[in-house]
């Protein structure tokens, strides 16, 4: 059998057949069984035989008109999205066995439209991390190159999504958590205006930074889980009163580009530290542009060398307190209390169960917060942010994007970066902005370098992921890359 | 404590709102009395990975009409901030509250009470006011902390609306504290915010110095009355410290109830970094004008007013009008609601404070309780047999007692004949006939305690079986000794 690629191809099958879904599943677990032991995207994998009950129960839906928008999509989680009596990791020890008795808001979501989630999958610890390797359980492979990270923090799902182990997945993306994946194996990650996906079930690492989004072999697959998992939810009082349109998104699919598109090209995102065969790919496909019709211009925001100190010290200082919770006495990891105080427990618990990165980052978070330190950083950061912000509007009251290398470098090498915090944190130059900003993102496939993927991002105003899925769209058709297959799985399409 | 040792005195009053109807941040009953333990949760209230606070928009309502009592500066923003600090019976190990400083701010700032009573007027000037949520409550199987082998946490406080109420310290003396703590419940009580008689709803944390000696916090203290013996302590125990040559340090004690004294908290003394930041998962609230009009409209009469009221609406003493204003809203409604139906201003006033108060205090009752079985109706038929005549002013007294403590009415007393009872005059003239017709049975008593029981028998019989048996012994009991002479 031939797996469909896209969720269009899919839902087209399904339509003329629903006992296709069965095949699907089957066909899938398949793939699953022969490459999942090279790339383990996984954390936890929902038994095959779970999975067919619930696609049973999808089609007994879909006999009886009334199914949902997701009707065959398996679709896999990052595992710090919380699922009910689904395992949630974190990726963490400190959460190893903590089933969660609630679902988060984009999985009822999810759920509603009878999506089928199949797993959940492996990350950097608590989010923290742009290569998979701070997983406490083990690293995920790059379905490209094995030798090679598949980016991170949500190295998993776009593993799950390249490798053809998922429909489709859900990412988190704080600081590039979902772009940096995305483009490390070439499939298209949305982070999306802040606001506007309910973290609602989302384990926060820096709440004012994050937001869930989709991690798709396709722009237009993309639109579809936006619509589902996008609008309003009174659970989370950062998400933005939005009616939810059904198939809003969808419906930008089919628009087409007004007039001339004016990309802006920040200089500071495209200097020193991009690798030359990254600027090669970008700067052809910026050429491809501009014969198309699109008006390139690069300016200038000097702000942004500040990016990332900025970005660092306030996702630190959030994670401080959001981290404070993990104290062993109500869930997760566990010790025995027997004859010891509180304090003691809670110490032995924390040095524990928290890995290396996360305690180094709640250690700079706590210092950052800490009484005559404030001002310096964490209230300094936040006005720095602020500017960094309006600069960005600023330039897109003038241009309908801005355009840049979604990573600097390619795909490294296992234990290249996680030696040195800085030059990983180094990897998040071009991301980082979005989410200071609050401003979607998008990473799409620009091409490779051998068979190393690399990715082009483009930012938007807020709230227009409209006509940023539909530039995207454009561009997409226009490269004629997605959906990008793997040469490991290619004998499965 | 010597006369003239100053004193300064500043107060964190904590204050449930119990007129919500769920918990600040997430939808659980506010109410968590008398559910098995960890019963009353959530996600958000248990801080479990992934839930999210929503603002209960009622407990802003609620907290900007105290401000408003209370004279207070409303803030145009309403920023939340979390404070951290580690301890089992916080969720997530941060308390969402206000802060005043770091980018945040409380709901009000400034403001003041006026307190009063014979000798005082004064005004005590209000720091600020901050809406925060209850921590959960810890437990220990054998009451003590000190003896129990485990703790024991419940949640299902975590996460109820407080109101932190921070005063200057500008009180001088611990009654000067009591008398404050009572006008500022009474204020909260006659807005409706919560209900003081509930367990917890009212929880004092004092800060006390004395000339020479630094500031020392008392913790968790509960009702005015302690607030005074805790302070009372503590000015004892710093001015023999001070005395003796030796300083009072910084430090927070904790007020034990039980032992009527405050023991230093075992914490290591480190000066604790709450890491103030406001929380990023709720958005700064704008607090509008329209909003604090709309507010101050619904405003009730207050305490002042109403006490100023009843003086002249009703005739009352200053002292008769404060009691029953401030020692419980509930009892200026009774009060109120009685006079309505039957007039008598002077003599119902009387009757509660000088009676009901009473009977509540030594039966260990609530007012509200006490206010339930000496309801407006047995008042009114209390002043109406007053009137009449069928009860003396004497005789009232036992008749709120027996109300108060049995829940009998007024009329199943007076059908029982409790009128004749109670008479001890009719009583005396029925014993002497008894005596005169039983001679012997009265010799035979004096010898013989035991048999008096045949004399009670025909007191009992000549009065139907009505006479109190109890008094009715001890009236012949006298009787026979005074025969003796
Ligand atoms: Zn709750």
């Amino acid at each position: 059998m031939k797996a469909p690629l896209t969720i269009n191809e899919l839902k087209e099958y399904v339509m003329n057949d629903p006992d296709f879904i069965l095949e699907y599943v089957e066909k899938i677990y398949d793939v699953i069984s022969s490459i999942e032991p090279k790339v383990r995207a996984f954390i936890t994998l929902r038994p095959r035989e779970e999975v067919i009950r619930d696609a049973e129960a999808v089609i007994a839906k879909i006999k009886s008109r009334t199914a949902g928008y997701l009707v065959g999509c398996l679709i896999a989680v990052k595992d710090n999205i919380i699922t009910k009596g689904i395992r949630t990791t974190c990726a963490s020890r400190m959460l190893q066995d903590f089933v969660p008795p609630y679902n988060a808001t984009v999985v009822e979501r999810l759920r509603e439209e009878d999506a089928i989630i199949i797993g959940k999958t492996n990350m950097d610890e608590f989010a923290m991390g742009s290569t998979t390797e701070n997983s406490a359980f083990f690293s995920t492979r790059n379905p490209w190159d094995l030798t090679r990270v598949p980016g991170g923090s949500s190295g998993g799902s776009a593993t799950a999504v390249a490798a053809l182990e998922a429909t489709a997945s859900l990412g988190s993306d704080t600081g590039g958590s979902i772009r940096a994946p995305a483009a490390y194996t070439a499939t298209v990650g949305l982070k999306p205006s802040y606001g506007l996906v309910s973290r609602f079930g989302l384990i926060a690492y820096a709440n004012s930074l994050e937001q869930i989004g989709p991690i798709c072999r396709s722009v237009s697959d993309v639109a579809v889980l936006l619509d589902v998992i996008s609008g309003f939810d009174p659970r989370d009082s950062t998400s933005i009163k939005r009616g939810r349109q059904r198939g809003f998104y969808t419906a930008c699919m089919e628009r087409e580009l007004e007039s001339e598109i004016k990309v802006a090209i920040i200089r500071e995102m495209f200097s020193d530290g991009i690798e030359a065969p990254v600027k090669t790919i970008f700067n052809s496909v910026l050429d491809k542009l501009e014969s198309n019709g699109f008006h390139v211009e690069e300016v200038s925001v000097p702000e942004l060398k500040y990016a990332l100190p900025t970005y660092y010290i306030i996702a630190t200082a959030e994670a401080s307190s959001n981290l404070a919770r993990y104290d062993g006495i109500r869930y997760g990891y566990h010790i025995v209390v027997e004859g010891r105080s509180w304090y003691d427990v809670y110490s032995d618990v924390r040095s524990t169960a928290f890995g290396d990165e996360v305690k180094r980052r709640i250690l700079v978070g706590s210092f950052v917060l800490s009484a005559g330190y404030y001002d310096e950083y964490y209230l300094r950061a936040s006005k720095v942010r602020r500017v960094i912000r309006d600069r960005l509007l600023r330039i897109l009251s003038s241009f309908d994007v801005i355009a840049s290398p979604t990573m600097p470098v390619l795909p490294p090498r296992f234990g290249e970066r996680i030696t040195d915090p800085l030059k990983l944190y180094a990897m998040d130059v071009n991301t980082v902005p979005a989410n200071l900003s609050g401003l979607p993102a998008i990473s799409l496939p620009a091409g490779f370098v051998g068979n190393l993927p690399v990715g082009f991002q483009l930012m938007s105003k807020m709230f227009s992921e409209c006509e940023l899925l539909t530039i995207s769209k454009f561009i997409e058709d226009l490269l004629n890359i997605a959906p990008a297959i793997p040469e490991l799985v290619r004998h499965h399409v | 404590m010597s006369k003239n040792t100053r004193v300064k005195i500043g107060l964190e009053v904590h204050v449930q709102i119990t007129s919500l109807r769920t918990k600040l941040f997430c939808s659980c009953p506010s109410n968590y009395r008398g559910k098995p333990p960890n019963s009353n949760v959530c996600p958000v209230c248990l801080g479990l990975p992934g839930a999210l606070p929503v603002v209960n928009r009622e407990a802003i309502r609620e907290a900007l009409k105290v401000a408003l009592a209370l004279n207070s500066k409303i803030n145009k923003l309403l920023i939340f901030t979390r404070k951290h600090y580690f301890y089992p019976d916080l969720p997530k190990n941060y308390q969402i509250s206000q802060y005043d400083g770091m980018g945040s701010l409380p709901i009000a700032k400034g403001g003041f009470i006026r307190i009063e009573n014979d000798s005082l007027s004064k005004i005590v000037r209000i720091r600020r006011i901050n809406i925060e949520e209850d921590p959960g409550r810890i437990t220990y199987p054998t009451g003590s902390i000190v003896t129990s082998p485990y703790t024991l946490i419940d949640y299902n406080r975590s996460g109820v609306a407080l109101l932190e109420i921070v005063t200057e310290p500008d009180l001088e003396s611990p009654k000067e504290a009591r008398i404050f703590i009572s006008k500022l419940v009474s204020i909260l009580e006659h807005l409706g915010v919560t209900n003081p008689e509930l367990e917890g709803a009212v929880r004092v944390d004092a800060n006390i110095s004395i000339e020479g000696g630094e500031r020392v916090e008392i913790k968790n203290i509960g009702s005015p009355k302690d607030v005074e013996k805790a302070l009372q302590y503590e000015i004892a125990r710093q001015s023999a410290i001070v005395k003796s040559g030796g300083s009072v340090n910084r430090e927070t004690r904790h007020w034990d109830k039980g032992k009527g004294i405050t023991v230093s908290s075992r914490a290591k003394e480190l000066e604790e970094d709450y890491r103030y930041f406001p929380d990023p998962d709720l958005p700064p609230i704008p607090i509008s004008s329209d909003l604090i009009d709309e507010v101050r409209s619904t405003l009730p009469e207050l305490p002042g007013d109403r006490i100023k009221r009843l003086m002249s609406e009703y005739g009352l003493s200053k002292y008769l009008a404060h009691v029953v204003v401030i020692r419980s809203k509930l009892l200026a409604d009774a009060f109120e609601s009685a006079v309505r139906e039957c007039g008598n201003a002077s003599t119902i006033a009387s009757i509660l404070v000088n009676e009901l108060l009473r009977w509540v205090d030594e039966c260990g009752i609530t007012i509200e309780e006490g206010l339930k079985r000496l309801t407006t109706k047995r008042i009114c038929k209390l002043v109406r047999y007053l009137k009449e005549k069928k009860l003396s002013s004497k005789l009232i007294k036992e008749y709120i007692k027996k109300i108060i403590t049995e829940d009998i009415d007024p009329d199943d007393l007076i059908g029982k004949g409790y009128v004749s009872i109670m008479d001890l005059e009719y009583l005396s003239n029925v014993i002497e006939e008894v005596f005169k017709e039983n001679p012997k049975a009265v010799e035979d008593a004096k010898k013989n305690p035991k048999a008096i029981n045949y004399l009670v028998g025909q007191v009992m019989k000549k009065t139907m079986g009505k006479a109190d048996p109890q008094l009715t012994y001890e009236l012949i009991n006298k009787r026979l000794k005074e025969n003796v002479c």
